[in-house]
């Protein structure tokens, strides 16, 4: 008689096994799928985040080793706030739009056009503009020209390496960025609200400053598409609309380029957008901020928004009120 | 239905009507998804757009009222008023407790030297005395000098509205049009109703009575 060594449950692939904890929470697991629809009901957020707690989606943390700003750690807007309370008027000009209608956004494949006045232009796969051996993670206050404000953990390159290989000439004096133009999934392209594409440029000097970074990432984890997948500036001295998203295009120019919002309203918006509590808003003060998720706009603004020593060098001797 | 009833139901109606924003607002803040991010903006926008809006309302009443013949609906015109001053004191008071912490020096500066601030707070203290006339008393005492004083619920909305554009950053194309066209519509439709009444009056050679306001 032949013995089978074999038993009928070694045919079942050790993947299909459902993992002991979950075995052990079934009815925990079924407690909560008849509670969340009862609560569904009432409280959708309740219920979504019942279900992202279940799934073990929990809110990322900020990352352990940050290069930059680790002073401002306990200071970090929650992960829900940066990503659901965002100006992206290419998905909606309502602050929770791009939560909402980024999620047919492409953000890969991506590849992003260097030219003008530099010795490397071309077409540059993103994987090939942002080297992993160089990405690191840093917590930069943000302000937005609104009076709100926030302290994000961003994870990307210093914009000066990129630039260094693009390898600008002498003529380069400023560096312009454009934002994709895909209309067909960005809902806000197809109302004539700014001129599109999105329009954002710096000075060589400040593009090639420590602090301005090329971002790929959040919370160590990749931009949500709202944030201005998959890659976006991030100057945190100067007002929120400097700091363009998903950027398709990066042009070394002689002239300043005319930025999106100066084009719009170029009494209420400048090129340099300095954050800067003497200089007012046409509409309101800049002396104070709001610190989300805050009700209170308390907080003292600060110039160049607390990065005065890295950037203030920059602007010796400019007169930063007609220079706004 | 009697006139008695028809009065209830548009009470009813409007009463609901003016109510919902604030039983919506109340629903999102305890039981729904909360206010996000910047609750502060939330309710500032909220109060002012919908004080503007009963505003404007409250204006088409005597014009929808003369071109329909629905006489019923002049008696709520006081209660939407009522109403609107109410949004616009929370917009008031979320803009000074929450938005400028009571911080009194910035909120005169931001009054005294900024249009948007001083247009929308000209609006509201219009609707002050508006509002503390509005009882049955006031109108006793003041007689024809209550219609007078209302009168001024016209530069009110009129700033209420013009507040709201300055208020604006790029959207001119939507909700704060579509407020001011229907805005300089009605006070067209009063200004064209006055005249029709004015040359009705002369063709039987008696003077016009005062307006209702």
């Amino acid at each position: 008689m032949l013995i089978n060594p074999k038993k009928p449950w070694d045919d079942i692939p050790s993947s299909e096994i459902t993992p002991e904890d979950v075995y052990l929470n079934r009815r925990e697991f079924l407690g909560a799928a008849v509670g969340a629809a009862g609560l569904a009901t009432i409280r959708p957020e309740a219920v979504a985040a019942a279900i992202r707690r279940r799934a073990g989606l929990q809110d990322p943390e900020v990352p352990a080793i940050v290069s930059m700003g680790e002073e401002l750690r306990d200071d970090a807007t929650e992960w829900r706030h940066v990503t659901g309370h965002n100006n992206f008027y290419e998905f909606g000009t309502d602050k929770r739009d791009p939560a909402r209608n980024a999620g047919s956004f492409q953000p890969a494949p991506w590849s992003v056009r260097i030219e003008g006045e530099c010795e490397n232009p071309g077409d540059y796969a993103l994987e090939d503009l942002i080297r992993p051996g160089e990405v690191e993670d840093r917590i930069y206050r943000f302000r937005c020209v609104e009076t709100w404000s926030m302290v994000v953990p961003w994870r990307g390159v210093p914009l000066r390496n990129v630039i260094s290989r693009a390898a600008p000439t002498n003529n380069a004096r400023y560096v312009r960025f454009e934002t994709v133009f895909r209309p067909e999934e960005m809902p806000g392209q197809n109302a004539p609200i700014l001129p599109w594409p999105y329009v954002e440029g710096l000075r060589l000097d400040e593009a090639t400053n420590l602090l301005a970074m090329l971002v790929t990432g959040v919370y160590g984890r990749d931009l949500p598409n709202q944030n201005g997948a998959p890659l976006r500036l991030i100057v945190p001295w100067k007002y929120g609309f400097k700091s363009i998203k998903s950027i398709v295009k990066i042009s070394f120019v002689e002239e300043m380029p005319l930025n999106t919002w100066q084009e719009m309203q170029p009494n209420e918006y400048g090129f340099f957008a300095n954050v800067n509590p003497e200089v007012d808003h046409p509409r309101w003060s800049q002396a104070r901020e709001k610190p989300l998720p805050s009700p209170f706009r308390s907080r003292d603004t600060e110039l160049f928004n607390g990065y005065a020593e890295q950037v203030g060098h920059m602007y010796a001797g400019m007169d930063l009120a007609r220079w706004y | 239905m009697n006139a008695k009833r028809q009065l209830l139901l548009v009470r009813l109606v409007a009463w609901a009507g003016a109510a919902a924003p604030l039983l919506w607002m109340i629903y999102r803040i305890f039981l729904g998804e909360g206010l996000g991010a910047d609750p502060t903006a939330e309710l500032t926008h909220w109060s002012g757009f919908t004080a503007t809006t009963l505003l404007v309302v409250g204006l088409a009443i005597t014009p929808v009222r003369r071109i329909t013949g629905w006489n019923s609906i002049q008696k709520v015109r006081r209660m939407i008023g009522l109403w609107a001053f109410f949004y616009a004191t929370i917009h008031v008071a979320v803009y000074a407790a929450l938005d400028q912490a009571l911080a009194l020096d910035f909120i005169l500066e931001d009054v005294l030297t900024r249009p948007f601030t001083l247009v929308g707070a000209a609006a509201f203290l219009l609707l002050i005395p508006l509002a503390v006339t509005s009882t049955r008393g006031w109108i006793r005492r003041l007689g024809k000098n209550w219609v007078r004083l209302h009168w001024l619920v016209y530069p009110a909305a009129v700033l209420a509205v013009l507040h709201y554009e300055l208020g604006q950053k790029t959207d001119f194309t939507r909700a704060p049009v579509t407020m001011a066209v229907v805005l300089a519509a009605l006070l067209g439709a009063r200004v064209w109703l006055a005249m029709r009444k004015r040359a009705a009056a002369s063709a039987r050679g008696t003077r016009a009575r005062p307006s209702e306001g």
